[in-house]
């Protein structure tokens, strides 16, 4: 299971290291649109565009569909959700982690505050 | 001060933020309402960082904890699980100490492991702490970086778990 999580994730992850293709995903996020359209907006080839788009779509960030001669492109969303869960469970852990370095950390300021005291006495 | 504040701390409203920086670095973030020395002191203590470093809902419980803090020292935890089949250790060497401003260290327990770096950045009282880790490659970052979060119930295989627990720091 970790490593099916794992190999979807290198695939995000490879697909997102792309600045092109970022913004294939901001562009798509606000509509979907053409291949063709992609590929002007990006001053691309076709054949460019279609590469960075495979990419995408191995990886799950990205859907397409062929109508007659025109290929729509638009947001595939499970797998942004699966990396955005990925980091949120690696931030509830720090979470969880800080939360009890809170405690200690109060605790450290009143001994010194109290030690302080005593000193002035 | 307030005879209120003293007896009940207010609760920490610091937001933990988790950034992936670049294929090879994680960053976390998160304000402490305390000096730097004090936050410093729960980093460098092991007495004080055991308390802390594994949550509660882990269901792991630290045996050992040695921490040599200084250029070249070293540092040792071993941790236990009921379903693990002996203890596994985490270790590795501080590449820096700064008293009160910054801590390096290595891990050195994987050939993928990374290299740590906290800062403890002080404002008007508080804290910003910043842990940064970074990887060798894309690969050991996928493979150990996030799954430390892996809580046992999402993902059963304890030992991908405990293998990462100690990334990021200890």
């Amino acid at each position: 299971m970790v490593q099916y999580l794992r190999t979807g994730l290198d695939a995000s992850f490879a697909a997102l290291s792309d600045a092109t293709r970022r913004g294939v995903l901001e562009q798509l996020g606000r509509a979907d649109a053409s291949l063709t359209d992609l590929a002007e907006k990006f001053h691309m080839t076709l054949t460019g565009m279609k590469k960075h788009v495979g990419v995408l779509e191995q990886a799950g960030l990205v859907t397409t569909q062929k109508v007659g001669r025109v290929r729509t492109c638009k947001l595939g969303l499970r797998r942004l959700t699966e990396e955005a869960a990925w980091l949120e469970r690696y931030r509830q852990l720090w979470n969880a982690r800080f939360d009890e370095l809170d405690k200690v950390i109060e605790e450290l300021k009143r001994k010194e505050k109290v030690d302080g005291r005593k000193k002035r006495e | 001060m307030d005879a209120r504040r003293e007896s009940e701390p207010p609760p920490n409203e610091n937001r933990t933020t988790v950034e992936r920086k670049s294929e090879r670095e994680l960053v976390v973030t998160r304000t402490f309402n305390a000096p730097a020395r004090i936050v410093f002191e729960a980093w460098t203590k092991p007495e004080l960082l055991k308390r802390w470093w594994v949550p509660k809902s882990m269901g792991l419980s630290l045996l050992c904890c040695e921490m040599d803090v200084r250029v070249g020292g070293r540092y040792r935890f071993e941790f236990a699980h009921e379903a693990a089949p002996g203890p596994v250790a985490f270790f590795g060497r501080y590449l820096e100490v700064i008293p009160h401003s910054r801590l390096v260290w290595t891990n050195d327990e994987t050939d993928g492991g990374s290299v740590t770096t906290v800062t403890f950045e002080e404002n008007a009282g508080k804290t910003l702490l910043v842990v940064h880790e970074l990887y060798p490659s894309k690969e050991a970052l996928d493979a150990n970086g996030g799954m430390e979060s892996a809580m046992p119930e999402t993902f059963a295989q304890l030992d991908e778990l405990l293998v990462t627990l100690g990334r990021g720091g200890s």
